[in-house]
């Protein structure tokens, strides 16, 4: 089996901002323009989701959660694009996104219902400006391209940031996003979370190629970055917002990343990676490479540290209470409110049918 | 005889085919290495080797079409969708070439496509369809699903054998449902439905997952006095109409069950040829039992939303008073 590591290639050089021993390999304080405070928080929320993912797939081994897809080791994709973002921008998840839907302020007791099995969907995607999480593979790709298109035709300004792994740039949605993408000049930001297996398949069966030159093929640009890298991700989100919104049209990021956890809680990797190529991953832990970055510059301390670690203790613990006691829906609303604007009087009559059928059972 | 799982009698039926023609060919995502995500396709890759057994990248709808290219070649493809809601990308090969690429040119094409369909698992969303009558609505593909072990490993080698496309529904809820049998079992025919069990009051039609649920509520009702007759159908398309006539000409009464949304449904089709066919022998109008017409509902209310034995009772009742 392929070493994921090897992916890097010597002449191919991975962008970024911290090295893996925490030294800088460039001047991120020019360059991001982020304030003392702006760098700690990319470190508070990259430790407060990781501990609420670890929560999450605790909840699931209790049986409080159906399935649970964890996104250890990819920290730093999730909070380095969504505070590179204004909060008006659009966020497309796939399914994995749980610390992007955290950082835009979607309370995660409220997103974990979704695997609690209560509902399809826990937010209202215009509140926060996240849509929904798309299950099929790359279909969110097209969608953010036309929500891009429209911001466009509007001149309204958002831009748009649509997120898949690697797998998904096999699809043909992707392809024909894309290509629609190049064509209308797009306000979209195409974020690559390559963490090198779809499930079990590794990258080298998804593509002979390298997914950042993909953009090339379609009139625009790609970069390959160090995803592991929160102030590459930042940076690489920035600048491609910042050229979207100018009117330059799309970007494709690849950020690398490695997916330590299991794909999903139903999922067992030892069938098909080694212990070594997940060793080796370890040492490009994003949150322990910042936090010595920002130890050496002089941002966080010790209790600095302790405190950010008993705010992320605290936030999971709630999470779990609220999650404990949300109430079950109703069937009849979780099952039919949602289904049409104006239920047809059939649909409606089939509710009450449905509905009276609970209360007098056999 | 042992006690064999539809898993392992699907995984066995796979196996088999792959040693009696070089030419079968087993792909999609996550059959190699990992043997599937249901462990379907477990050992296969290593049995058989890269070229035979490989995962894909993902890509449903190059999977089927790629399937097409490799039949015309002189394979006999059998590609696997990973979950019935991840078939739809590959729905205009499906529709467009599978099926009518014979009627085009006259060149067979022997392709089987494997699907764990239906719910009832517990899953998130797109986990648990049962896309069916999409499928039996189109001409110049085979649509078919076994109920048990033993009709999973005769039925996937017929489809296998068969020169014109298959499409194979696992009722995946059943993976794990036993049979007392050897394997490999008896050929089963595509085209002919079974009688699961004997009864002389009202005919059950059911299929694929739903068989097991009809045949619950035929015990229950023999327990108050009522015979059931229960009919799998095991063949969609093409439809064994002349079993469920007979079996309609002796009961005069028929339910279908179903999984998927009643409207528009499968069982409409079988409602229709009921009452058109037996019209003059029935005494109660034929009854469906399946799923709400709702998208499927999220897991915590995926019971209230299924058929189960108690709503086949009540249909069966309802048939048996009326008039
Ligand atoms: C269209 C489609 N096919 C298959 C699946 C089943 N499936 C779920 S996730 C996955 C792998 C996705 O890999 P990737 O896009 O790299 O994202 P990752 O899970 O690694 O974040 C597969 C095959 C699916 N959800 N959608």
């Amino acid at each position: 089996m392929a070493d994921s590591a090897q992916v890097v290639r010597e002449q191919d050089p991975v962008r970024s901002v911290l090295r893996a021993d925490g030294s800088l390999a460039g001047d991120p304080r020019r360059a991001l323009g982020l304030t003392p405070e702006g760098f700690v928080d990319l470190y508070r929320k990259m430790v407060s989701i990781r501990r609420a993912d670890q929560e999450a797939l605790n909840l699931q081994r209790q049986g409080e959660l159906g399935l649970w897809g964890q996104f250890l080791g990819q920290e730093a994709a999730h909070v380095g694009a969504t505070m590179a973002l204004e909060p008006t921008d659009w966020i497309f998840p796939s399914y994995r996104e749980f610390g992007m839907a955290m950082c835009r302020g979607i309370d995660p007791a409220t997103m974990l219902t979704v695997f609690r099995g209560l509902t399809h969907g826990a937010w209202d995607p215009r509140k926060f400006h996240f849509a929904p999480l798309a299950i099929p593979v790359a279909t969110q790709v097209p969608h953010a391209v036309g929500f891009a298109m429209g911001s466009r035709l509007e001149g309204s300004g958002e831009v748009v940031l649509v997120t898949f792994g690697d797998g998904a740039t096999s699809a043909g949605d992707w392809h024909e996003a894309m290509n629609f993408a190049g064509v209308f000049k797009a306000p979209v930001i195409f974020l690559c979370q390559n963490n090198y297996w779809a499930i079990s398949v590794p990258l080298p069966r998804q593509t002979a190629g390298r997914i950042a030159d993909r953009a090339a093929g379609y009139g625009f640009p790609g970069i390959r970055i160090d995803g592991n890298d929160v102030l590459a991700v930042f940076a690489a989100t920035r600048a491609a917002a910042e050229r979207a919104r100018r009117g330059d049209g799309p970007y494709l990021i690849e950020a690398q990343t490695y997916r330590m956890g299991a794909h999903t809680s139903s999922d067992d990797p030892t069938r098909y990676r080694t212990a070594a190529e997940l060793e080796a991953w370890s040492s490009k832990d994003p949150i322990a490479r910042y936090e010595r970055w920002l130890r050496a510059e002089g941002l966080l301390d010790q209790a600095g540290v302790d405190g950010i670690g008993k705010e992320a203790e605290s936030t999971a613990e709630k999470m779990r209470t609220r999650l404990r006691e949300a109430p079950a829906p109703d069937p009849g609303k979780a099952m039919f409110d949602r289904v049409y604007s104006r239920p047809s009087p059939g649909f409606q009559q089939e509710r009450e049918e449905f509905e009276s059928s609970l209360e007098s059972p056999g | 005889m042992s006690s064999v799982t539809m898993a392992k009698a699907i995984n066995t039926s796979l196996r088999d085919a792959l040693r009696k023609n070089p030419k079968t060919l087993i792909f999609g995502e996550d059959v190699g290495p990992l043997g599937g995500v249901f462990r379907i396709t477990d050992g296969l890759q290593k049995e058989f080797g890269e070229d035979r057994v490989f995962d894909t990248p993902l890509a449903e709808s190059a999977i089927i079409g790629i399937s097409v290219g490799l039949a015309l070649k002189g394979f006999r493809p059998v590609p696997e969708i990973q979950f019935d809601g991840f078939i739809y990308p590959a729905f205009d090969q499906i529709v467009s070439h599978v099926a009518k690429y014979r009627n085009r040119s006259g060149v067979p094409l022997p392709i089987t496509i494997r699907v764990p369909f239906g719910g009832n698992i517990g899953a998130v969303e797109h986990h648990s369809e049962s896309p069916e009558a999409y499928f039996a609505h189109t001409a110049g593909l085979k649509v078919v699903t076994p109920a048990t072990p033993g009709d999973a490993y005769g039925l996937l080698q017929s489809a296998i054998e068969d020169d014109d496309p298959v499409v194979f529904f696992e009722p995946k809820s059943r993976y794990y449902l036993k049979e007392e049998i050897d394997l490999p079992s008896a050929a089963v025919p595509i085209g002919k439905a079974k009688i699961s069990r004997e009864g002389s009051q009202v005919s059950v039609i059911a299929y694929g997952p739903t068989v097991e649920t009809a045949l619950q509520a035929a015990r229950s009702a023999e327990q108050e006095g009522i015979s059931l007759e229960v009919i799998d159908l095991r063949s969609l398309s093409p439809l064994d109409t002349e079993t469920v006539l007979a079996s309609v000409r002796k009961t005069h009464r028929a339910v279908v069950v179903h999984e998927a949304p009643v409207f528009g449904g499968f069982g409409a089709e079988i409602a229709a040829r009921i009452s058109h066919d037996a019209f003059d022998v029935l005494e109660a109008p034929v009854a469906r039992v399946a799923g709400l017409n709702i998208p499927y509902p999220p897991a915590r209310f995926e019971k209230l939303y299924l058929p189960d034995a108690d709503r086949i009772l009540q249909a069966v009742d309802a048939a048996l008073a009326y008039g």
